[in-house]
Parts: structure tokens; sequence; C-alpha cells
């Protein structure tokens, strides 16, 4: 078995302490499944545990749920069976510790950008200066400083997934959740993008939770990686790339212990294919 | 300035008369007027064929237009047949609209109202005048009910149509920020279905025009439809042409003048 790679199969209770980084899981799912109308059955009985202070990638083939799941944590779609906790609490509904950046940015083209990403602190009666205070924060961390005043048909798609971005910072949850947010934009601002998220994961103190179809996405921004199996989805394992990140980040990318996980995945990913 | 870098200058000066003369050319405003001009010499040929005797040339028309205006006959037939016009808007915007949105957010009250307005949509009006008299006399009320009848059933379709389309990710990203049900009608499926529903009001307006004119033609002759049925049964073509010219021109000039409301007050991402 390679090295680099921790490959733990289910059940998930006995598998060994995390190597260094144990964390405590700020999410737990427990044995959730989704039947939707129609009788189709996108999940079944999940289980899986997000450590806190970690990103989590959700990795499968392209309509194996991936997304469901993320929703259903999100409280933005009721699951059919079993629960959803985060920070020890049952999810009913989406609450104010969990933010969503959409896949499809979500913004509203009829608001400024500084509008836009303190939408989430209007919605929560901050008071204007106040808000826009902090949206102006978030608006620079994310490195838009200057486009405050601008409509969203006058970004590109990379500019666009910031503000969504910073709309998710600006409400300062604990948990971020992320469908697929950089599957709209061009190659180049992908990987920008990756590496800056890299850079959040290890300064916010926030957990993530990131849905991706792209192996090497996943292997490159996640501290744990859970397989998903096609329709009705399993988790069939858990992965832990073991990869020395900071530096230079395109070393990461020729690195032998990157390219083994991402290896191991394919050979793991690729019995669905056929 | 010296000569080795006037030359390469020298190429663009001789192209930009050519390339000035073409960007005009293209200009929309130009291309508009074009459009116009282009129709109104057809109208004017068509006048001077002659077509018919009961069809005069555009200038014709314009004399017509001159010697209404003058008499201030087309003053005092905008006055009345305003009047009707601008009650039945009023009630077919306000009442349209918030129709319209109820029935988008509250579906029973679709299957309610829905058939009404598709009934009337489809329904051709001219048949139903002898009911609307019937029921509401030849005064007033008649003819405000014909501009309704008119003009309602696209502003609350349209209406409907626009709050049903609200992206589904927008309302996702709203739940998932925690907003309450009045935020997510307020702040984001009304400004989302704006476009939509001034869409429908620049429709709906349209056909008040056309009901209201179509009022005074078939139940009594007041106003703009006087001056047109008036004209036309003492075979005074030019001015009756004329009337018809006033009151396209004054419909397409509403229709505009509501169109920079909207964009004024409600896209500030279009007017930048």
């Amino acid at each position: 078995m390679n090295p680099n790679v921790a490959i733990m199969a289910q059940p998930v209770s006995d598998r060994p302490p995390f190597p260094v980084r144990a964390a405590r899981p700020i999410v737990e799912v427990r044995s959730v499944s989704k039947t939707y109308a129609g009788g189709i059955e996108a999940l079944s009985g999940i289980s899986l545990e997000f450590p806190e202070g970690r990103l989590t990638t959700l990795l499968g083939p392209s309509g194996c749920g991936k997304t469901t799941l993320l929703k259903i944590i999100a409280g933005l779609i009721p699951a059919s069976g079993g629960q959803v906790l985060v920070d020890g609490r049952e999810v009913t509904g989406p609450g104010p510790e969990r933010a969503f950046v959409f896949q499809d940015f979500a913004l509203m083209p009829w608001a400024s950008v500084i509008r836009n990403v303190a939408f989430g602190l209007e919605l929560r009666g901050v008071a204007h200066s106040e808000r826009e205070a902090i949206a102006e924060r978030h608006i620079a961390r994310v490195g838009l400083k200057g486009f405050e005043q601008k409509y969203p048909h006058e970004l590109s798609g990379g500019m666009r997934q910031r503000v969504g971005l910073a709309r998710a910072l600006a409400v300062d949850a604990k948990v971020v959740l992320m469908d697929e947010p950089f599957s709209a934009v061009d190659e180049q601002t992908r990987r920008k993008f990756q590496e800056e998220l890299l850079e959040l994961v290890a300064n916010e103190g926030k957990s993530f939770i990131f849905v991706t179809h792209s192996i090497e996405e996943a292997v490159y921004v996640s501290d744990r990686i859970a397989l998903l199996s096609r329709r009705p989805s399993r988790v069939s394992a858990i992965i832990e790339p073991q990869i020395q990140r900071g530096g230079d980040p395109e070393k990461i990318r020729r690195d032998s212990a990157y390219l083994d996980v991402v290896e191991a995945i394919w050979q793991q990913l690729r019995h669905y294919l056929d | 300035m010296q000569i080795s870098e006037l030359a390469p200058a020298l190429p663009a000066l001789r192209k930009a008369p050519a390339q000035r003369w073409r960007d005009l050319l293209i200009h929309p405003l130009v291309l508009r007027l074009v459009s116009f001009a282009a129709v109104l010499a057809l109208w004017e040929y068509a006048g001077r064929i002659p077509l018919s005797p009961a069809f005069p040339t555009f200038l014709e028309t314009l004399g017509g237009l001159g010697a209404i205006m003058a008499d201030g006959t087309l003053f005092k037939a905008f006055l009345i047949t305003l009047h009707p016009l601008v009650i039945g808007l009023t009630a077919s915007i306000f009442c349209g609209v918030a129709l319209g949105v109820l029935m988008g957010l509250h579906e029973p009250s679709e299957w309610l109202f829905a058939p009404i307005f598709v009934i009337a949509q489809a329904a051709p009006l001219a048949a139903l005048i002898p009911i609307l008299t019937f029921a509401y006399g030849i005064g007033l009320t008649a003819k405000v009910m014909t501009v309704c009848i008119m003009a309602m059933p696209v502003i609350v379709l349209n209406t409907l149509g626009a709050v049903r389309n609200t992206p589904k990710s927008l309302l996702e990203m709203g739940s998932s920020f925690l907003a309450t049900r009045s935020q997510n009608i307020r702040l984001i499926i009304l400004p989302a279905a704006s476009p939509m529903i001034f869409a429908g009001l620049r429709l709906g307006c349209a056909a008040a025009f056309i009901g209201v004119i179509l009022a005074e033609l078939l139940i009594t002759p007041t106003g703009i439809g006087d001056v047109i049925s008036y004209n036309q049964s003492v075979a005074d073509y030019p001015k009756m042409y004329a009337a018809i010219l006033a009151i396209i021109v004054f419909s397409v000039l509403f229709i505009e003048l509501l169109e920079r409301i909207e964009v004024t007050l409600f896209r500030p991402e279009v007017r930048r």
C-alpha cells in the first residue's frame, strides 16, 4: 500500500485516529438517505464525519448525489432518513453557523458587489454602515478591492465567484459549504482559486465542505476526501492525502505524494465508468 | 513632430473619413430614422399611386394633422380619450400586478384566477362589447371596462410568469442566508421579477390604447374615436388618418416613457 495515502474502508467508526491533526467533528452525518419523489434513491444510508477546521471534500462521479448531500447538510432540502448534526445540534433547516457558496454564483444581478456581499448581513438586520464595513473587508480579502460599486454583469466568472465567496465569509459562519464552486470558471482562475482556498483554510479557522468531480482538485485542496459511489450513493472510501503544503504551489502538483493519491483515487473510481 | 513619426500616422488619417461615415451609418439613431423614413416614403408613394381614393398621402395627412391641431379638435379629443384610458390603465396596472404576484406566490389562487385571464386574453373583444354595453351602458364605465379587459390579462399573466420564473438558485441563496418569507418576496422575488413585470406593463399599455380606441369606435364615438369616425363619414381622409397617426405616436411615446421610468427607478445595473 502506498505510504502517502491513508485509505480507510467502511465502517468509518473503527478507523484509526487521525495521524497528526486530530480534530473533533463539526458536522456529523448519520445514516442519511434521500429518496426523491418518483422513487429515485439518491443517497442510501450515508454516515460521515467532518473534522473541525479542515477542508473535507465530497468526491464522486457525476450525478452521484454529492450536491444532494451538501444541500441536506445546508438544510436546503430535507433528508428522507437519518440525521445531520452541526456543532452537536440537529439540522432542521438553514442556520447561521453554515454559509453556502453556489456553483452558479447566485448573485443578484440588480445589486452591486457590496450589496451582494453584505446581503447575508442585510437579511439578519445588521445596520447599513456596519454591514458595509464588514463587506468591504471581505471584498478586499478576496481581492476585489475597487469593485465594490460594480454590478455582477460587469465582472468575469472568476470575479463573480469571489463575490459569492466573500458573501459566505461575511456572515462569519463556522462551516462553509461549497458546491462545485470552481466548475464554472476557467482553468487558470481555477488553479489560483485552489491556492487561495488552501490559504483560507489555513488562516480563517473555519471548516469547509467542498463538492467537486475533479480528482486533481480534490487531492490538491483537501485534508480529507470522502469518495462517494454511484447512485444510490454510499461512502466507498475515505482518503486523507498526506501532502506537505506550503511553499511553491506548482511543486505540489508535481509532488509524488500528490500524484500517487490522484492515481489511487482514479483506480477506485474507474470501475464506476464501466 | 518628425517626419518619421508622421509616416505611420498617415494611413490612419486617410482612412478616417470613410470610417467615420461607416460609424455614422450604423449608429442606432441613424438606423432608426432610416427605418421611419422608409415607412413614411412607402406611405407617400402608396398614397400617390393612388392605392385608394380613401388613402391619403403622408404629406396630405400631415396637412390634416396641422388642421385638427390648429382648431383645437385634437387636443380636446385627446383629453376625452385619456379619461377612460387613464382610469382603466391605472386600475389594470395596480390590480394586475397585485393579482399576478399573489397568483405567483400562492398556487390555489392561480388555479382560481388564471383561467379567467387566459380566457379574457383569448376572447375577441369586439364580440364582447355588446355584452359590456348591456351590463354597463354606453358611458365611461363600459369604456373603462374595455380598457381593463384588454390590458389586464397580459399584465397579470406576465407578472405571474415573472414571479414563477425567479431563478431557483437565488431562492436557495435567500433561504440559506436565512431570509424570512417577507424578505424573500421583497428583496429577491420582486426585484428578480421586475424586468418581466415591466415587459408585461408595456404590452398592457399597448393593449389599453387598442382597447380605448375600439371602445370609442364601437360603443359611442367620443374623443379620438369620434375624430376618426366623423372624418371618415364626411370623407375627410387626411384628418381621419391624422387622428390615427396621432394616437399611434402618442402610444409609442407613452410606452417609451414607461421604459425610461423602469430603468431609472428599478434597474440600476442597466443604467450604468
